[in-house]
């Protein structure tokens, strides 16, 4: 029941994107698919999963998104027209992505979180513990790459104001 | 079997957010200007009912009954929409809050998730859309500039919360706010090791990260709460009333209600991260989750939980009132130089703690 629900909002906020003309409403069906995203995260149990989505994407990156899109006031336009050629090439990426995303899905157990791995005790448990475990180097190398581009950017802009 | 749990929880949600925090907001305004008028040596709204106690019905009153005039250049769609969102993440952050032990059997949360201070991170960090909507919105000067103001400042400040409040989950090791609580009511609040477990050498060696990540978490729940000293998106001396200036009756209400709720829930996780919820100080009555508690106690516990949280509004008020403005470039250098690295230290300070002392 709440899944269809969930699931109506994120795809009905996917659709949005697409056909809306205003930019500031397309960003907004953008937050409002994440937001339904994240409870269907919840409703698989993986509340940190869930919350991340919301802290990450619609709490952070889109309001940047939104800054941006209202600090430049960008007016609903037009875009380029659409050709005969784009639309075929769109139509077979997207026949692509949906094969690939079938796979995936037919490949995947189906079952609540707690029956599959009874010893995970939450997911926040599970992922701290794969990260820095498991995964540990390559988390050291993406942190240290985050790091970089973190001292990059306060570089730059102490030059830019000289 | 369901249909009670959720008959519960309704209880729950109804009693909560309507008897319990929106007559807090109301009176929260109230308190506002009482003791404004105390500290500037006033007399204050104290003429509707004993000492102005109605004030809040007259000003509801007042707020409904006055023509609701919508400008005729603002994107109407979102200047509706902005209000609400301004209320509503601010109301569903009290979700996760444990505002009480357990009562009759019961636990006085609604929702116990297992990632509670991230929710609500998570849920405050969209009531900057109300903000920025409003100021798109009103399609206005002042407004916009107010809405650009808020965002850039919201943002700030998220990463200085965010990060002061890891100290606190790696001492308490836990991300249930519920169980943060009960661990503090047997071991010792964090601001306040002197009892159980925490009454040691590293319990009071670890106060020094825990009171550094409390002023952090503090002055950057003020920025994220447009509360003064760092209320720019509204400045009245700049910019006529900020975000809000072209709204009236009922839609500037809910954003100054808004703002209040923000103020409560943000106390609310203050208290609950730093000073032990609902438990009372040294151990009495401590609760550890695991026999059930007489109705009396879980009563003691929430008017426990709700004092420390009327103790923390009062002290927002009082800084409000006692200190000037920041001017927007030190607010924003004071949150990304200053702030983001002391957090970042205090993890490493309190990592280290624990790891050298036994």
């Amino acid at each position: 029941m709440l899944f269809y629900l969930f699931a109506a909002i994120a795809l009905a906020g996917g659709l949005g994107v697409v056909a809306f003309r205003n930019p500031v409403t397309s960003a907004f069906s953008l937050v409002a698919s994440f937001l339904g995203l994240a409870a269907l995260f919840i409703h698989l149990n993986a509340f940190l999963v869930g919350v991340l989505q919301v802290l990450v994407y619609a709490g952070a990156i889109m309001v940047l998104f939104l800054f941006i899109i209202m600090l430049l006031d960008i007016k609903s336009d037009e875009g380029p027209k659409i050709t005969k050629l784009m639309g075929l090439g769109a139509a077979l990426l997207a026949m692509v992505f949906v094969g690939m995303l079938w796979r995936v899905t037919v490949s995947l157990k189906s079952a609540p979180l707690e029956t599959l791995y009874p010893e995970v005790r939450s997911d926040a448990h599970e992922i701290g513990r794969l990260l820095f475990g498991e995964y540990f180097f390559p988390v050291q190398v993406v942190g240290i790459l985050l790091l970089v581009a973190t001292i990059g950017v306060v570089v730059l802009s102490r030059r830019a104001v000289r | 079997m369901d249909f009670i749990a959720l008959a519960i929880s309704a209880v729950k949600i109804v009693g909560l957010v309507f008897l319990v925090i929106m007559p807090m907001v109301a009176y929260a305004v109230w308190a506002e200007r009482r003791v404004s008028a105390l500290i500037q040596d006033r007399v204050g709204p104290n003429r509707v009912g004993f000492q102005g106690l109605l004030q809040p019905v007259a000003d509801g009153l007042k707020f409904i009954l006055k023509e609701d005039f919508t400008p005729k250049n603002v994107r109407t769609g979102y200047y509706w929409l902005a209000p609400a969102l301004t209320m509503v993440p601010a109301l569903l952050t009290c979700a996760v809050l444990p505002f009480g032990s357990q009562l009759f059997g019961e636990p006085m949360v609604i929702a116990n998730l297992n990632a509670g201070p991230l929710f609500i991170f998570a849920i405050a960090s969209l009531s900057v859309y109300g903000i920025v909507l409003a100021g798109w919105a009103s399609n206005s000067k002042y407004p916009f500039l107010g809405g650009v103001r808020s965002t850039s400042q919201m943002i700030s400040y998220e990463i200085s919360l965010g990060l002061s409040i890891i100290p606190v989950l790696m001492i308490l090791g836990d991300l249930n706010l519920g169980r943060m609580v009960q661990d503090q009511s047997v071991n010792g609040w964090l601001m306040l090791p002197l009892w159980g477990d925490r009454f040691s050498l590293k319990g009071l060696l670890l106060l020094v990260p825990v009171v550094i990540s409390f002023v952090v978490f503090t002055v950057s729940m003020f920025a994220e709460t447009n509360r003064l000293p760092f209320d720019l998106p509204e400045c009245e001396t700049e910019l006529v009333a900020g975000y809000h200036t072209e709204y009236s009756s009922m839609k500037f209400a809910l954003f100054f209600l808004g703002e209040y709720a923000a103020m409560i829930i943000g106390s609310g996780l203050a208290v609950t991260l730093f000073f032990g919820g609902w438990s009372l100080p040294f151990g009495w009555l401590s609760w550890d989750g695991k026999a059930d508690l007489p109705w009396w106690q879980g009563l003691i516990h929430m008017a426990t939980f709700f004092g420390k949280v009327v103790v923390f509004i009062l002290f927002f008020i009082w800084v409000r009132w006692s200190l000037p403005r920041f001017r927007f470039d030190q607010l924003m250098r004071l949150g990304l130089v200053f702030f983001f690295e002391i957090a970042v230290i205090n993890i490493i300070l309190t990592a280290g703690i624990m790891m050298l002392v036994k």
